[in-house]
């Protein structure tokens, strides 16, 4: 099925080498942004070609490649990168998390805890947490430098100024090892403490910006709050309606112009898991087809 | 003599230096973890592991730097053909290989800068041997604490108080590789 008219995983090993290096002096400063020189890859900028470059760097012939795309193995970003791999590549692919080695990701953590095993790769939009507070680089490169960050605490402030709490809810700034403010990309702030002490490499990918950053396994990662406004990782209050998780981030889908709506996993290897094992949600037995 | 510098690289280059580099990423990110390479066969006294190394990560964008023994006309010979590498002083280079001995005084080495830490040399540092004990680790990477024998502890531990400054440093005997990144706290020497 491989494509041989390609180098192994897209990309040439001369690319390979210089991410590869990027990638280590990442993990060597956890946090930090190291710039890389990000190649044109076969797909639009904002697809992930960040992540894909660094899911081709780490890539070998025995691993096994998840990708999702908002928690879903299953919609056209997932399934194309997916693709992708298998064709110039040639690796496994798998949709459960636990049989996967290497995932990449866009905006979601998976709800099954990852393992030593595994490697966690971000597709990354906007790597600087400072850029929209500071457009000039040159400015937040001195900030990270002097680790200047009361620019980021006057935001969070500000947040709690004018709407009572920090109104944050995704790509919810952390501090690493006590050292650097991360971008933990967008993922909803409800997957913040995942980020902190996991035992999987976690690797952070942005093309179009072209940077890396990322954190080795075991890494103090904190989300930025105050004393008397403490961190709330937060949910839609509700269970899922297919698996009945109460403890799973969901999304809210709209199924008709009454305004019905349901609550589902975002995570659909770990929703699917908890139904195949009989977890029945509240129209979960009626869904598909299937009797209820 | 041409056969030695010419042979020993890897047989797959694509898929070997996939599996070498996963090694290498999994050594520098738990520290006091020992990865073994194996498919290379660089000349002495260059070890494998330092040789998977090199074919890893050193191409001609890289300036290398050979300290000691290591800069002798095989290893010169034999990383040239392999890596396209170009070989400069100290102060210059983004990968140095050597012993620990070879490689002082390490203030020589860059560090990187306050705003561009990334810019720090790697240090492929040969030792006698390479085992999971002596001084004591702590950092990213380590869940509590680790233990690994190190080459001059002290100047290790220097180079970790300069953090997020620092080079880093992978240690290898034979096929074991061991890595140290700058953010690791060393004690207990």
């Amino acid at each position: 099925m491989t494509d041989h008219a390609y180098n192994f995983a897209y990309l040439d090993e001369e690319t390979k080498r210089m991410i590869r290096r990027a990638i280590l002096k990442a993990i060597a400063v956890p946090g930090y942004q190291v710039p890389f020189a990000s190649r044109e890859m076969p797909m639009p900028y904002g697809w992930g070609t960040g992540g894909v470059q660094v899911t081709a760097a780490c890539l070998t012939p025995g691993d096994v490649l998840k990708v999702i795309d908002q928690g879903a193995d299953d919609t056209t970003n997932a399934v194309s990168i997916r693709r992708f791999f298998q064709r110039t590549a040639g690796v496994a692919t798998t949709e459960a998390t636990t049989e996967a080695t290497l995932i990449q990701t866009r905006h979601r953590i998976p709800e099954t805890p990852l393992t030593a095993d595994q490697i966690l790769v971000y597709q990354v939009p906007i790597p600087e947490p400072l850029r929209f507070l500071e457009p000039r680089e040159t400015e937040t490169r001195k900030m990270h430098a002097l680790e200047e960050y009361g620019l980021m605490h006057v935001k969070l402030y500000e947040d709690i100024a004018r709407h009572g709490e920090i109104a944050t809810s995704y790509a919810y700034p952390v501090k690493v090892g006590d050292r650097y403010v991360m971008d933990p990309s967008p993922i909803p702030k409800f997957d913040n403490p995942k980020l902190s002490d996991s035992p999987a490499i976690q690797l952070f990918g942005a093309g179009r910006e072209s940077r890396i950053y990322a954190l080795p396994p075991h890494t103090r990662v904190v989300s930025l709050d105050f004393d008397d406004h403490p961190f709330t990782p937060s949910k839609a209050d509700h269970a899922c309606d297919l698996c009945g998780a109460a403890e799973s981030y969901l999304d809210e889908v709209i199924t008709d112009d009454l305004g019905s709506r349901m609550f589902v996993c975002s995570d659909t290897d770990f929703c699917r898991t908890r139904r195949e094992a009989g977890q029945v949600g509240r129209l979960g037995g009626t869904l598909e087809g299937e009797a209820a | 003599m041409i056969a030695a510098t010419l042979g020993g690289g890897f047989a797959d280059p694509a898929s070997q230096s996939a599996r070498a580099f996963r090694q290498v990423l999994q050594a520098l990110a738990r520290p006091g973890r020992i990865e073994r390479l194996e498919g290379v066969a660089p000349p002495a006294p260059l070890s494998v592991a330092a040789g998977a190394v090199a074919l890893v990560l050193v191409d001609g964008t890289v300036p290398v730097h050979l300290a000691g023994a290591l800069d002798c006309a095989a290893v010169r010979d034999w990383m040239a053909f392999h890596c396209g590498a170009r070989f400069v002083a100290a102060e210059e280079a983004s990968f140095a290989f050597g012993t620990a001995e070879a490689l002082r005084p390490l203030n020589r080495f860059a560090i990187g800068s306050a705003e561009y830490p990334d810019r720090a040399a790697t240090l492929v540092i040969e030792v006698p041997h390479l085992r999971c004990e002596g001084a004591l680790l702590r950092g990213p990477g380590i869940d509590g604490t680790a233990r690994l024998s190190l080459p001059m502890p002290a100047y290790l531990a220097a180079n970790a108080a300069l953090f997020p400054l620092g080079f880093d440093s992978l240690l290898t005997c034979g096929a074991a590789l061991a890595g140290l990144p700058r953010s690791t706290r060393v004690e207990g020497f």
